[in-house]
């Protein structure tokens, strides 16, 4: 279950910190304890990405920071001052769902759901560092989210789809190893 | 999580006299372990120096034909880089291998070679641990202990050292570059990382208020054919139960000229196996030089009972990746 430590109470804090969520500018002040998932639940308020495990080896805590997938729950809040942020919530625009998030609809992709914001945002990082060229390798480069009702297959084959519809991506480095 | 201030200096000077200033200081960069380590109480600094806004990420080529790597690059950005992918194989294979993606985005290469061992008497504080707390006494040496050394383990500590990339950058030949309040420093990687002996808190040459700046690659020969192998018990996203970095230089008449064999997950330390690579010197790289190259690898190997299988899986490991540098795996 997830687990709420002390920093999760820790608001009206001294650090003052300026955040783009989403597109739109935040301004908090946060106890320096408080983790980048935190400010995100609790401070802003978006309860997308979850906190499962709270220690980076389950991936549902998973956000864009300035385009990069990282684990929310294994960075302060205070060390991105000035970042730009997207959640599983900024991900639909004018309220049509991100072609990840329609893919994952279309193919059963979850069963609980918990995970799924993770497993989503993860996959939009994915798909733009062009690591879908393969079932192995989407499996590879989701290695840092875990499923616990194994909705594996579907998963992959909802990122495949959306994959195979974008065409090849651009490359973002050299080939796989 | 204890309490900690927070400073985020927008020069090195600043931020290494801050921490060398305060006992109680220390400083963060990707944040992936110690973040981990404030919320078990492993770590309680008082003042958290942040890196993130130096000029320390830079990859750039040295005038001995070499590379040097900032400290704050990140693991992705090593990996994805043209140089190191050409020139030093074994580095982006072993920087891949680890972790997750979204933790080789956030996590540094000075942070990772200062992760600590993901031993689970240690990072579980409920139990003894000599690392955590001197005379203690070792949790692992009576419990369940498959993850541990088979080399290089003392009485006090048989804890592994979990980095994928200090295997690599062992087998490399490679350069930890320091910066402390008074002066910089340069340690070969070899003498970076300490043996347990009856003080397992400490386990590299740091001191306190040192920051590791850069990480420096010689122009070695043996780099370009280089191969990194890493078994663990998931298919990804796992640390290793061992792993193999191997270098080798085959001269004009086909037979090893120098080699490089490096062993993770089996000691406190990255492990140096020079006994293979003497194996293998003078040698053509066929199947029989590899398999004598991993027998020699386990020489002296001193497992426990829980951990006798890595010196079978050492030797075939070993074996493996040089089968694959001589292309007949």
């Amino acid at each position: 279950m997830p687990r709420r430590d002390e920093s999760s109470t820790a608001w009206g804090g001294r650090v003052p910190l300026a955040l783009r969520v989403n597109g739109v500018d935040r301004v908090l002040r946060l106890d320096s304890r408080v983790t980048l998932l935190d400010a995100l639940r609790d401070g802003l308020d978006l309860t997308g990405a979850k906190k499962g495990c709270d220690r980076g080896e389950c991936g549902a805590c998973t956000v864009l920071v300035d385009g990069r997938r990282v684990n929310s729950c294994l960075t302060l809040a205070v060390m991105h001052d000035g970042a730009e942020i997207t959640t599983v919530e900024g991900l639909a625009r004018d309220g049509v769902p991100h072609p990840v998030q329609e893919a994952f609809v279309e193919h059963d992709a979850l069963q609980c759901g918990f995970c799924t914001p993770g497993q989503v945002v993860s996959a939009v990082a994915l798909l733009a560092e062009g690591r879908a060229t393969s079932d192995a390798e989407i499996r590879e480069w989701m290695s840092g989210n875990l499923c616990r009702c194994a909705a594996y297959p579907n998963i992959v084959a909802a990122i495949r789809q959306v994959a195979s519809a974008e065409g090849p991506p651009p490359t973002t480095g050299g080939a796989a190893a | 999580m204890h309490p900690f201030a927070y400073a985020r200096p927008d020069d090195l000077g600043t931020a290494v006299a801050a921490v060398a200033g305060d006992p109680a200081a220390t400083f963060i960069a990707g944040g992936t372990e110690l973040v981990n380590w404030m919320k078990d109480g492993i770590a309680r600094p008082a003042l958290v120096v942040d890196l993130g806004g130096l000029p320390l990420s830079a990859i750039d080529e040295t005038p001995e034909g070499g590379l040097r790597i900032g400290a704050l690059a990140r693991m992705r950005m090593v990996a994805e880089d043209a140089a190191v992918r050409a020139r030093y194989p074994v580095l982006a294979e072993a920087l891949e291998a680890g972790a997750s993606p979204q933790i080789r985005n956030a996590a540094t290469v000075g942070g990772n070679l200062l992760q600590r061992t993901r031993c689970p008497y240690f990072r579980e504080t409920s139990f003894p641990c000599n690392k955590r707390e001197l005379g203690a006494g070792c949790a692992a040496r009576t419990g369940p202990h498959h993850l541990h050394a088979v080399f290089g383990g003392s009485d006090a500590c048989i804890a592994v050292h979990p980095s994928d990339l200090a295997v690599a950058l062992l087998a490399l030949d490679a350069t930890v570059l320091l910066r402390g309040p008074a002066s910089d420093r340069r340690v070969p990687i070899d003498g970076f990382y300490l043996l347990p002996g009856e003080t397992p808190e400490r386990e590299t040459v740091l001191r306190h208020g040192e920051a590791i700046i850069a990480v420096e690659l010689p122009a070695a020969r043996f780099a370009a054919r280089s191969r990194y192998r890493k078994i663990r018990e998931r298919a990804s996203f796992a640390f290793a139960l061992v792993s193999v970095a191997a270098a080798v230089d085959l001269g004009d008449d086909g037979r090893v000229r120098e080699a490089r064999i490096a062993l993770g997950s089996v000691a406190p330390k990255p492990w140096r196996a020079r006994a293979a690579e003497a194996a293998l010197v003078g040698r053509m790289l066929d199947a029989e030089a590899a398999a004598a190259a991993g027998r020699a690898a386990v020489a002296g190997a001193a497992p426990l009972p829980d951990t006798a299988y890595k010196v079978t899986l050492v030797e075939r490991a070993v074996a493996r990746t040089l089968a694959e540098i001589g292309g007949w795996a």
